[in-house]
């Protein structure tokens, strides 16, 4: 089967499961709008600059939504030992993998879509018009964590409490990718210059490439007993 | 129909094959030889390895000892892939998507086929499965024997040259079974290779050729089905059975 098509037919499947059942969609979304929520009352913000502050808000809500995410995601091919039926199908098993990226990226994205302008409202800032940086920065940092997410989640979902191991691995991990995402947010809502965080955008896209790459040609070993 | 001119490539030949899950033994130094064309009953008492080794035959795990080819290509190569195409699995779980319907779910197995008429093989599948009537149903909505149905449409589907069944009629009702025993009979006629895996002697021994049985990962007994009497078989699994030798 075309390596692409495979990617998609995975992913095309784990939005209608999700469209069906929309369990997932909502759990993420009411997460991190709590999140939203939760600090909006902890702190002050018309006393405590927001730019201190929202990058780690922002990135608490998505970095947390996107755990529940990728646990949910392979909780539906734990259930009925259906990555079974997957590992039996004529496929590479990478692009069970990307799909499975791909899918989490836009689940995640979803919630990225809702909740920045919901706190763009609740917490009165602005990225200074820099809209295209603002996505670039987010389908880098959401990819970069997909990929490793997922990465760890295979490896955990055939074992015991894996449920319990994935935050384990996935968060060590995911700090660069983390750091870069805050800082990198952090320059937007200050509306710095592109060369003042460049180095952190660059960051983010070589964590994407080698944690895609590696994944991709390590996969096969990852979903071994 | 076997050539006269070269020798059988045998459909599974396993050499010293063993699984091991830690200290745990699965499966041990277990010789066979299937070639294609045989229906092969698989007995055994709980534990005894048999979903080990149909797993290993489906490719889903790898031995830790000795070497396994199917169709004259090593399990463990990176050619799997193509191999896991002759291969049909039915395992305990039925592997099936509960928010999706019947058909969707047929549907998304025969594209990861790729299958050349996807749409067709589903339609086709549900229709063997009789379950036309509730295509356009979710699977969370099936009663146990239609999943179960559904989950053998599945493994039939991308007609595989190796049926690999483990308990293949469970939950399902008194026609279903003889529909089932029908469908095996013609997969049979069609020279497909079969491995049943049951507790049901009786069933086994109707629907094979052979018979192997297992106890603690090991080869206990491989004879042909025909004349082999139940009652010594019960005796020989009851026997090597953790509870039958912790009696004696």
């Amino acid at each position: 089967m075309n390596y692409w098509r495979a990617v998609l037919l995975v992913a095309a499947r784990d939005l209608k499961v999700e469209l069906r059942s929309r369990e997932q969609a909502v759990t993420l979304l009411f997460f991190a709008l709590l999140v939203l929520v939760v600090f909006n009352f902890a702190f002050d913000f018309t006393v405590i600059d927001f730019v201190t502050l929202g990058s780690g808000v922002l990135w608490v809500a998505f970095i947390f939504s996107g755990v529940l995410a990728i646990s949910r995601s392979f909780q539906l091919e734990r259930e009925q030992d259906r990555i079974q039926g997957i590992l039996l199908a004529p496929i590479d098993r990478s692009a069970f993998y990307l799909g499975k990226v791909a899918a989490t990226v836009l689940f995640m994205a979803a919630v990225e879509a809702i909740v920045v302008p919901v706190s763009v409202v609740m917490f009165n800032f602005r990225f200074s018009g820099r809209i295209a940086l603002v996505v670039l920065e987010l389908v880098l940092n959401t990819v970069g964590f997909a990929a490793v997410g997922t990465l760890f989640a295979a490896m955990t979902t055939r074992t015991r409490r894996g449920e319990l191991l994935l935050p384990l691995l996935l968060f060590p991990a995911a700090v660069p990718v983390a750091l870069a995402a805050v800082k990198t947010t952090t320059h937007l809502l200050a509306g710095r210059p592109f060369e003042r965080y460049a180095s952190w955008v660059a960051l983010s896209a070589a964590y994407d490439l080698i944690f895609l790459a590696a994944s991709v040609l390590l996969f096969d070993y990852v979903l071994e007993d | 129909m076997i050539a006269e001119s070269g020798p059988v490539v045998p459909a599974i030949e396993a050499t010293g094959l063993g699984k091991r899950y830690g200290p745990v033994v699965a499966v041990e130094s277990l010789d066979l030889r299937v070639t294609p064309g045989e229906s092969v009953a698989l007995f055994g008492p709980n534990g005894a390895g048999k979903s080990t080794l149909l797993q290993l035959c489906a490719t889903l795990i790898r031995p830790t000892a000795g070497r396994l080819c199917l169709f004259g290509t090593n399990a463990s190569s990176s050619d799997a892939s193509a191999l896991r195409r002759r291969i049909g699995f039915l395992s305990h779980q039925t592997f099936l998507y509960e928010h999706l319907t019947g058909l969707e779910n047929l549907l998304f197995y025969a594209r990861l086929y790729a299958l050349p008429d996807p749409v067709s093989a589903a339609l086709e599948s549900i229709r063997a499965a009789r379950l036309e009537h509730r295509r356009d149903d979710r699977v969370g909505s099936y009663s146990r024997g239609m999943q179960q149905r559904l989950a053998i449409a599945r493994a039939l589907m991308h007609r595989p040259d190796l049926l690999l069944l483990d308990e293949p009629f469970t939950g399902l009702d008194r026609p279903s079974h003889a529909r089932l025993e029908a469908t095996l009979e013609e997969e049979r006629g069609a020279g497909r290779t079969c491995i049943l895996a049951t507790h049901d002697l009786g069933q086994g021994l109707r629907a094979a050729d052979r018979v192997l049985v297992l106890a603690d990962g090991r080869l206990l007994l491989d004879r042909a089905a025909r004349g082999l009497d139940q009652g010594f078989l019960e005796a020989l699994m009851t026997a090597n059975s953790a509870s039958g030798r912790a009696a004696s």
